[in-house]
């Protein structure tokens, strides 16, 4: 208990909070940089997303750059950005962006794909152009699943950022890597309560949001995606993108052997 | 001051894999036994606990939600809080990388057991199989491809995330890239990439093989 004893009086400590490298600018930092890179993933995602889905193709495609993704190490690709003399924090958003696109790719597809044929021919039955029928029908429709990938990838990149400050980058990564340097273990131990904390707490307030966004009439659709666990037998897919492979590939075989 | 001519760096360079075999290999081995090892220990804690939380569906929330916030924590942090209590070394990567592979393998369990069709749990239990014999020989066999779905993941996630262990010395590859990151040598980062991706993949390749020939009746039924 001595290191907890010695990370509560690190916390306690105003000099730590204040200044260059204080908690509250590694925070602001840590937040700058997140931000920055889910906006660079949505501008490359959401668009490719979008006309991926409206035209029913790219569901497979998705997946392919999710489980590649999946396997090339965070580490690799800062250290490789870097080294290639992209230092600090431009290094980090481009690559916390990369991968931000999997998540937010698959989720607008998926949230495209979903939509009733029906309401589709019915969109177009009324005359609607394939435009129109995307943005007033489609999109709306698709609300909760985009929301929901947009979730999934800012908690992801918020969870990747610490792992800059070992190549560089500023964020509240860089109080546990100094308390390693220093072998300061409280501070290690402090820093790891803080960049846990700010996740689980975004986590918190996304979901608030993803909620307050979701039309009033999808809500109940929304609840089904993140609920209920027997439910999440079908659409775990949809709402952690990061587990999408096990849910989609169980569901295939339990519907093929039925 | 301006160097008169840079000395060479490439980012592929043979030379380098030759000359630091012994080093790589290490790594490397380093790499896949923490990633077998933390795999392995998953899967075992991961069955039971799957299997209560389908016996007793009032489980089956906390302990999804349970592994959902855990899942949250960063791969920094969680090292971080170990750290101080754990050491620095080989016990706190494994305890690190088990709990992610746990929280990816139990959840696969659960949805492969719930996925399980109930018309068949209901011809067996019709032919008078007991609760026991029911998860052994009819849903366990049924959840499989589910199973083998979540053992690929968490395999692929930690073979990735061992890399992070650098921060407490015991990061395989990742201690190749981030030592060719401090020196600037270019061709050790890329060497350690790409084998760090030649791994997951071939691990991946030879879990979809197991996983082909554990379940014969999905390869069988696909034409149809």
């Amino acid at each position: 208990m001595e290191i907890l004893n010695e990370a509560f009086l690190w916390l306690n400590d105003p000099l730590n909070w204040t200044g260059r490298n204080g908690v509250i600018a590694l925070t602001r930092d840590h937040i700058v940089v997140s931000v920055l890179a889910v906006l660079l993933a949505a501008v490359v995602a959401l668009p490719t997303g979008l006309w991926l889905g409206h035209r029913r193709r790219g569901a497979t495609a998705g997946v392919v750059v999710a489980n590649t993704t999946r396997a090339l190490p965070t580490l690799a690709l800062l250290t490789l950005l870097a080294a290639s003399g992209l230092f600090g924090n431009t290094a980090t958003v481009l690559a916390c962006a990369v991968f931000a696109v999997p998540p937010l790719l698959t989720n607008t597809v998926t949230g495209l794909g979903e939509v009733d044929a029906d309401v589709r021919d019915a969109a177009r039955g009324v005359g609607m152009s394939g435009t129109r029928s995307l943005w007033a029908v489609e999109v709306p429709l698709a609300v909760p699943l985009i929301a929901a990938g947009i979730r999934t990838a800012s908690v992801q990149v918020l969870a990747t950022v610490p792992l800059a400050a070992l190549v560089g980058g500023r964020s509240l990564g860089t109080i546990v890597v100094t308390g390693f340097g220093t072998q300061d273990y409280g501070q290690v131990l402090a820093g790891g309560i803080l960049v846990a904390g700010l996740c689980l707490v975004s986590e918190g307030l996304l979901a608030i949001a993803q909620h307050v966004l979701t039309p009033r009439g999808l809500r109940a659709l929304a609840r089904d995606t993140s609920d209920t666990p027997s439910r999440r037998t079908r659409r775990s897919k949809i709402t952690s993108p990061a587990l999408a492979e096990p849910a989609t590939t169980g569901s295939n075989g339990s519907g093929s052997s039925a | 001051m301006r160097l008169a001519q840079a000395p060479p760096n490439p980012w592929f360079s043979w030379e380098y894999v030759e000359r630091n075999s012994q080093d790589i290999a290490r790594a490397l081995e380093q790499h896949a036994s923490l990633t077998f090892q933390a795999v392995v220990i998953a899967f075992v804690l991961a069955l039971p606990l799957g299997a209560l939380a389908h016996l007793r569906p009032r489980l089956a929330g906390p302990v999804l939600g349970v592994a959902g916030v855990l899942y949250t924590v960063p791969s920094l942090a969680l090292f971080a809080i170990l750290a101080p209590y754990t050491g620095i070394g080989r016990t706190t990567v494994l305890i690190g990388l088990v709990s992610y592979a746990l929280l990816v393998l139990t959840r696969n369990v659960l949805v492969g057991l719930q996925g399980v069709d109930p018309a068949v749990r209901d011809a067996a239990r019709g032919m008078g199989y007991g609760r026991a014999r029911l998860l052994f020989s009819v849903e366990l066999p049924q959840a499989l491809p589910s199973i083998v779905a979540g053992l690929r993941l968490a395999t692929v996630t930690t073979v990735a995330l061992v890399t992070v262990g650098v921060v407490v010395g015991y990061g395989g590859l990742g201690q190749l890239m981030f030592r060719g990151f401090r020196s600037n040598y270019h061709a050790e980062i890329m060497t350690a990439t790409v084998l760090c991706l030649v791994l997951a993949l071939v691990c991946d390749l030879v879990l979809a093989g197991v996983g082909r020939r554990l379940t014969p009746w999905a390869r069988a039924e696909r034409p149809v």
